[in-house]
């Protein structure tokens, strides 16, 4: 869907969907330079949530990337980015929407 | 109409959102993936024939329809993803961004599926896809020669959808 939506693009240098509204949740999409895919389902109208895929970004490269036992396209079992991910979220939740 | 509050045209149509390039295009779609109408104002790019553009289109909001339905968050698991949705069951888009286009989308309870490609900083133009369905009601779906289902040649529809479309962006 992301390259259909690159193709239906009315100019050039589109990169494919940013932003899904829906009535009931908003999805938000970050592609890194290698093509990995980052999503985040949210509330309608949250908002710093590419700063939020950004800061998912440099986590998965610091905890899973420089993992040395991690096998690339395999699901991700590391501890620590799932920990360092739930405290990105509860401070995201906490500091930057104020509640 | 009980859908959209009651009104036919309503006499002042929804003020202008963003300022900049006027929208790139327009299509219409009706439930059995026709496109009724196109309209391009703006459209630098090109990628692909006509008749693969219209199908690509379609086959893009159908999936996504599909896509936003099975993962809606609030709601309780609804069968399998490909399952034809009924127009208004389930949650559906209105609206994706890319880097260099918006789209907004609206479906009515007909199944016609309103489509508008526009610059990415426009603002939420769910009340003017409403406003420009409306228009198709009264210059289109009342008119006693219109056959559904065909291709819309109406310059009553054309000339009013520019003037408003013009209004908007």
């Amino acid at each position: 869907m992301h390259a259909i939506s690159q193709q239906l693009s009315p100019t050039i240098g589109c990169t494919g969907i940013d932003l899904l509204e829906a009535d009931t949740f908003d999805l938000h999409c970050f592609q890194s330079l290698t093509g990995t895919k980052f999503f985040v389902v949210c509330e309608p109208g949250t908002l710093y949530m590419d700063v939020l895929l950004k800061l998912i970004y440099e986590l998965y490269t610091d905890h899973v990337l420089k993992n040395p036992f991690y096998e690339m396209e395999m699901p991700i079992r590391c501890e620590l980015f799932d920990l360092n991910l739930f405290q990105a979220v509860q401070k995201d939740r906490v500091a930057l929407l104020g509640r | 109409m009980q859908f959209f509050g009651g009104s036919d045209i309503s006499p002042s149509p929804p003020a202008p959102t963003a300022s900049g390039n006027n929208a790139h295009m327009m299509y219409m779609f009706n439930r059995n993936g026709v496109c009724l109408f196109y309209r391009e104002w703006n459209r630098p790019l090109w990628t692909l024939n006509a008749q693969q553009d219209h199908k690509l289109m379609f086959g893009l909001l159908f999936s996504l329809k599909s896509l936003t339905a099975k993962m809606d968050p609030t709601s309780a698991e609804k069968g399998n993803l490909g399952v034809p949705q009924l127009p208004g069951q389930g949650c559906s888009f209105h609206s994706f961004r890319t880097n260099t286009y918006k789209l907004s989308f609206m479906e009515s309870p007909s199944g016609i599926k309103i489509i508008l490609v526009t610059h990415p900083r426009t603002g939420d133009l769910r009340e003017a896809l409403k406003y420009i369905y409306n228009l198709y009601v009264d210059y289109v779906a009342k008119n006693p020669v219109y056959v559904p289902g065909t291709p819309i040649k109406s310059d009553l529809f054309n000339t009013n959808l520019d003037q408003y479309v013009r209004s908007i962006s």
